[in-house]
């Protein structure tokens, strides 16, 4: 813990040093949640095949990095190469069309060759974590078991960390990581086109469910295609949690997973 | 090999045309399902970092087959590293991903169904569905359709993988498995004295390796 106090124990003098802004209304509506929100000054992370620079759905992009392979371990340089599949645009796109002024970043773990790529996912990811961005969209899972421990504690110091982490589940009846960890928010696709529409599942390990059916997106080349799949419906979430952290940065992982429960459409769903 | 257990295995183990026609099976019934133009199975090869088309129904498909294309790029290769679903329509509208696809399959699809064939850990490669019946309006029960097509091609193409393997052994030119296959002929042959403890740290060995 930093300003040097206990980490594992509290003496009732320090009390005064550990005060927290009580930041949450009597009622959490989505209009107290993201009314008004562009999501300015958040920095939004997207672990993936890479974005294409320029696109016009997609705007700026402030960083863009590659993850490759070196030695036993890895290493971040910048990226020239752009968006190699098309996928790490069109989830860029869907976080710009909801919150169009958050700071983009995209970490490429793709196109590197796949042999060794559950190095390169897990190095993108701890890269990402490391530079404490505030939310990581993350498209993709693993369904190596010998990475999940390794995994596990990643996303729980992205957690412990303030960093949320949005990930796509799995609709096929594998085990895969991370999104079944609960220090995430994992995401599945329902089939209405509002995309600010949010269902909280009542059956996890699947969290919520946001719009991936038919959805237009951005992709490489300057336009646009109709895509579906779970890998679309996260980048809705992670927009919104950007849309909340710019109106109140001070929420934690496990608030803002709250903020998205109280304002699902079957939960509260008050505008 | 001169085991004759292993001669009578060879002989009682399927071909590998037999788990040709299985794939060949399931992208046919695939393609009628969604009546689709094309449907096809991807085995990704470790050794050289691509994909090849092990199973082919619909246009072009006896050229395609055994064709070979790049892991790390397209959309193929994003399903088989995220091991996550996806369906892209209006393909057309996009000039560059058409160009590279006609160049690979002399083939431009309108839409494309991709899922991971997943088996145990591994991602052992990709099904495509192109130019489904319903293209213009995707729903999530055809999402979970196509995943239940991928996790029965995941089990014929672990099949096909397997014989494949057990070929190689039969012809002397396996990997871990001959080395395997060398193991149990010196057991078979080797020193009556020796068997015993060979056989005790055999044990041992798998138990090691069956541990957490």
């Amino acid at each position: 813990m930093t300003g040097g106090l206990p980490a594992w124990s509290l003496p009732a003098a320090s009390r005064a040093q550990i005060d927290l802004e009580l930041e949450w209304p009597e009622r959490v509506t989505s209009d107290w949640a993201f009314g008004g929100s562009t999501g300015a000054g958040v920095r939004v992370c997207i672990l993936d095949s890479g974005v294409e620079r320029n696109h016009p759905l997609v705007g700026t992009v402030e960083q863009s990095v590659v993850v490759v392979a070196a030695g036993d371990g890895y290493d971040v340089v910048e990226d020239e190469e752009g968006d190699l599949s098309g996928h790490g645009t069109a989830c860029a796109g869907i976080v710009r069309a909801l919150a169009p002024e958050c700071s983009l970043h995209s970490v490429r773990v793709l196109g590197a060759g796949y042999t060794g790529s559950g190095d390169i996912l897990l190095g993108g990811l701890e890269w990402a974590v490391g530079q404490r961005f505030d939310v990581i969209n993350m498209s993709l899972s693993t369904t190596k078991s010998k990475f999940a421990g390794f995994l596990h504690e990643l996303v729980d110091s992205a957690y412990f960390g303030r960093t949320i982490i949005v990930a796509s589940a799995h609709n096929m009846p594998v085990v895969s990581y991370p999104w079944r960890f609960s220090s995430v928010i994992s995401v599945g696709c329902h089939d209405e086109e509002d995309p600010r529409l949010l269902y909280a599942n009542p059956e996890p390990p699947v969290e919520f469910f946001a719009r991936g059916v038919g959805v237009e997106v951005a992709w490489p080349g300057g336009g646009t295609l109709k895509v579906t799949g779970n890998s679309f419906a996260t980048p809705h979430v992670s927009a919104m949690c950007a849309l909340a952290l710019a109106k109140h940065p001070r929420l934690a992982p496990f608030q803002l997973k709250s903020v998205l429960y109280h304002t699902a459409a079957n939960v509260g769903g008050a505008p | 090999m001169t085991d004759p257990r292993f001669a009578a295995a060879a002989g009682i183990m399927p071909a590998e045309h037999q788990h040709r026609e299985l794939l060949q099976s399931i992208v046919d019934t695939a393609r009628a399902i969604f009546g689709a133009g094309a449907a096809s199975i991807f085995l990704y090869d470790e050794d050289t970092d691509e994909l090849i088309f092990e199973a082919v129904a619909g246009e072009s498909a006896g050229e395609l087959v055994g064709t070979r294309i790049p892991s790390g790029t397209g959309i193929a290769g994003w399903v088989l590293v995220t091991r996550q679903p996806l369906v892209l329509s209006d393909l057309q509208n996009d000039p560059r991903f058409a160009r590279d696809v006609a160049e690979r399959t002399g083939y431009v699809p309108k839409a494309l169904m991709a899922a991971p064939l997943l088996y145990e850990e591994s991602s052992l490669g990709v099904l495509q569905v192109l130019d489904p019946q319903q293209e213009a309006s995707f729903t999530l029960a055809e999402m979970e359709l196509l995943g239940l097509f991928a996790s029965q091609a995941a089990i014929a193409l672990d099949l096909l993988r397997r014989a494949r393997r057990a070929r190689a052994v039969v012809d002397g030119q396996g990997g871990e498995s001959s080395a395997v296959a060398a193991l149990a002929a010196a057991l078979e042959t080797g020193d009556e004295e020796r068997r015993e403890p060979a056989l005790k740290l055999l044990q041992a060995l798998a138990e090691l390796l069956r541990a957490p």
